[in-house]
């Protein structure tokens, strides 16, 4: 009754080729746009930014990428938490001013100072740098396959955490072998550091995030996403009607590390603003991530999203009924929550292969014929 | 002979018996991928909850004290007894089984004829789950695991090569006791495999599941069967980590190393498992041995899953792997 589709006519293929043909979905995205660009700023606190809001944007993008190389081109990746890492010290790096060394003209090692560059920039660089390390990573699953892949990625997952911790220039040779996000800010307003304002970290992470999915969208409907999918489906099927796998596979895997490489910088400069890499970026960021995309939907742009929501909100909202309600000691909390979190899994896997956005897809097309459903 | 060359020598023997406990883990996930084709990530994470088990049942804890205690605000968690190693380690088989079964009856019954990475990520939901009902059933506190294996330095070793080269060998005993147990459970699965109605039942669902289905082979009590005999691989693992780091959440991790020895040795091969196992064992010791000081140490945590990268580059099958052939 209100979700319909009739009297929509499309008079031009332009139209017909539209992310959203249907009205009333075109009404509904740019709604949610207005609200998170328009209204949520204005209400938003310290509470909700760094609890919900900001861990949700974060992981979104990661999810997102993550997406694109498990969910379209079928290679499932361990090595998540890695590739994070790698846009987190990127990011550092870049924006606390970046000493490269290069072999003069006499032979000589000659040092370039970079100076500061703008958050924005960074963890755009920080993004591109990732993409580059997923490419070297991304090599071998022109031979490697299934979980073999799968456990290969694991090799980027340690060695690069690994790298991180030992590397002392990466870490600019802080004696703790921490990174610290320095107060940076865009446009005049402070986005990163301690003093930097809910509303203002929110809103530079809002932008990648309507960025990137954007970006995302119409890459995966596009020539390149359906030759993502067709190496998903079957790559010797796929090889044989002209799809080229070494170029299909590498440009999903630099693809999917830039959204996870300017996740894991997001993360660090914008949400954490201190970071020790084995604690932050460990394997179990791997999983979570891994996690999200599963519950959420293998392959939709939408399942991201409802996977990131639902696996930010759910420690959340375990810790509010059982710490806060019932009283219940936080480590129990936590482990119901490993619990459930395997439970469902299992139970997605089941009962709900393509996850919420197909739940998502369901509801809606209940709700178009929806009261009258003859 | 050199010092330098000694020490390697220690090195490399110590690097094969550690291979020998991460080929321990790697039996169990090939026993299961064998005769189902699954994948089973949480082998890790059974092995480290049959230790706690067998730690609970030991020291007499009530199980789900933590939660109980939380719910009715009582203060219980120890019954006050201990039990028998022996026992307890009979009564951590049976939940072991039990385990088999419910895994079979609520998992792996919904996704038969899945994709083989569906089933891999339905066992990674598993280990959480199996990670967290470990927790709350047992605590999360670091255990130590007792069960009256030798531990510590090998006196007779360390004597006799101080006579012979002059340079003591560390050995510990607990990684001989590993060795010979190791050998027993591989010789206890090929007679089992070979020479046992149910074995050669198992070898059959392993070869073609229709085949075995349509003479008459139960597939769900074959995988109950094969489930089972992993859990009791994970509880004999279980033990020997346990017993030589003390029981806590890093054996799943530590198991996690069981799969670069797999994709070296190939899913398929329980020889390969071993090999496999004491190539990597010998690989990274030698590895931090030689280049570690270099690097900065701690090359352990990514090398053996670089060496399996590398290495299936130029053999994506493994060792001992059977050749993968893919049809459009």
């Amino acid at each position: 009754m209100f979700y319909r589709e009739a009297g929509d006519f499309s008079t031009t293929y332009t139209q017909d080729s539209q992310t959203f043909p249907i009205a009333f979905d075109r009404y509904r995205y740019y709604f949610v746009l207005a609200v998170a660009f328009l209204v949520i700023p204005f209400i938003i606190n310290d509470y909700w930014a760094n609890a919900v809001l900001l861990p949700f944007l974060i992981y979104a993008i990661a999810a997102i990428g993550l997406n694109i190389l498990t969910g379209y081109c079928g290679q499932v990746s361990l090595g998540t938490g890695g590739f994070m890492a790698v846009g987190a010290y990127a990011c550092y790096k870049f924006m606390t001013g970046m000493d490269i060394y290069l072999m003069g003209a006499d032979g000589e090692w000659v040092r370039y100072a970079l100076p500061p560059i703008n958050i924005f920039f960074s963890v755009i660089l920080a993004g591109l740098v990732t993409a580059f390390v997923g490419l070297l990573f991304g090599l071998p699953s022109l031979r490697i396959k299934g979980f073999y892949l799968a456990v290969a990625t694991l090799a980027a997952q340690f060695f690069l955490v690994w790298l991180f911790n030992k590397w002392s220039w990466t870490y600019n040779y802080s004696a703790s072998g921490q990174i610290n996000a320095p107060t940076r800010g865009v446009l005049g307003y402070e986005v990163t550091g301690p003093t930097a304002e809910p509303w203002a970290a929110y809103l530079f992470c809002l932008v990648f995030v309507v960025a990137l999915a954007w970006i995302a969208r119409n890459l995966t409907r596009g020539s390149v996403g359906r030759r993502w999918m067709a190496i998903r489906d079957m790559d010797i099927a796929a090889e044989i009607i002209g799809v080229n796998p070494l170029g299909a596979k590498l440009s999903a895997f630099a693809v999917s590390s830039f959204f996870v490489g300017v996740a894991g910088a997001l993360f660090f400069s914008v949400y954490l603003g201190a970071v020790e890499v084995g604690e932050a970026f460990g394997i179990q960021k791997s999983f979570l991530v891994l996690f999200m995309i599963i519950i959420g939907g293998l392959g939709s742009i939408f399942g991201s999203f409802a996977g990131a929501a639902f696996m930010v909100l759910l420690p959340v909202l375990l810790k509010n009924i059982l710490v806060g309600g019932l009283g219940w000691p936080t480590d129990l909390a936590a482990h119901i929550e490993f619990i459930i979190v395997g439970a469902l899994i299992v139970i997605f896997l089941i009962a709900e292969p393509h996850g919420l956005a197909q739940l998502w897809r369901l509801a809606k097309e209940k709700l178009r014929l929806w009261p009258f459903p003859y | 002979m050199p010092e330098q060359l000694l020490f390697a020598m220690e090195v490399t023997l110590n690097g094969l018996m550690a291979g020998v406990l991460y080929a321990l883990v790697a039996l169990g996930f090939v026993l299961i991928f064998k005769a189902s084709g699954i994948f089973n990530y949480a082998q890790g994470v059974m092995a480290l909850f049959a230790a706690l088990t067998l730690v609970g049942i030991m020291d007499g804890q009530v199980p789900f004290a933590h939660l109980i205690n939380a719910v009715f605000g009582t203060e219980v968690h120890h019954f006050g007894w201990h039990v028998p190693a022996v026992l307890a380690i009979v009564f951590t088989m049976i939940l072991m089984i039990i385990f088999a079964w419910a895994v079979n009856y609520f998992v792996l019954r919904h996704l038969v004829n899945q994709e083989p990475i569906i089933l891999f990520m339905a066992t990674i939901g598993l280990a959480y789950f199996l990670e967290g009902f470990g927790d709350i059933m047992w605590g999360a506190d670091i255990k130590k695991l007792d069960v009256g294996l030798p531990q510590g330095i090998n006196l007779w070793i360390d004597e006799t090569t101080f006579n012979a080269f002059g340079y003591g060998f560390f050995i510990d005993n607990l990684d001989m006791v590993a060795t010979v147990i190791a050998a027993l459970l591989v010789t206890a699965l090929v007679v089992f495999s070979q020479y046992t109605k149910q074995g050669r039942a198992l070898r059959a669902v392993a070869d073609d599941h229709q085949a075995a289905l349509s003479v008459g082979i139960s597939l769900n009590f074959i995988w109950v069967l094969v489930w089972s005999v992993a859990g009791f691989v994970a509880l004999v693992a279980g033990i020997m980590w346990g017993a030589k780091s003390g029981v806590q959440f890093s054996l799943s991790l530590i198991a996690l190393k069981a799969l670069p020895v797999l994709m070296l040795g190939g899913f398929t091969s329980i020889p390969g498992a071993i090999v496999g196992g004491l190539i990597i064992g010998v690989g990274e010791k030698l590895f931090e041995f030689l280049l570690g000081p270099a690097l900065g140490g701690a090359t352990e945590n990514w090398f053996a899953y670089v060496l399996a990268l590398l290495f299936l580059v130029f053999r994506p099958q493994g060792l001992f792997g059977e050749k993968i052939i893919e049809r459009v």
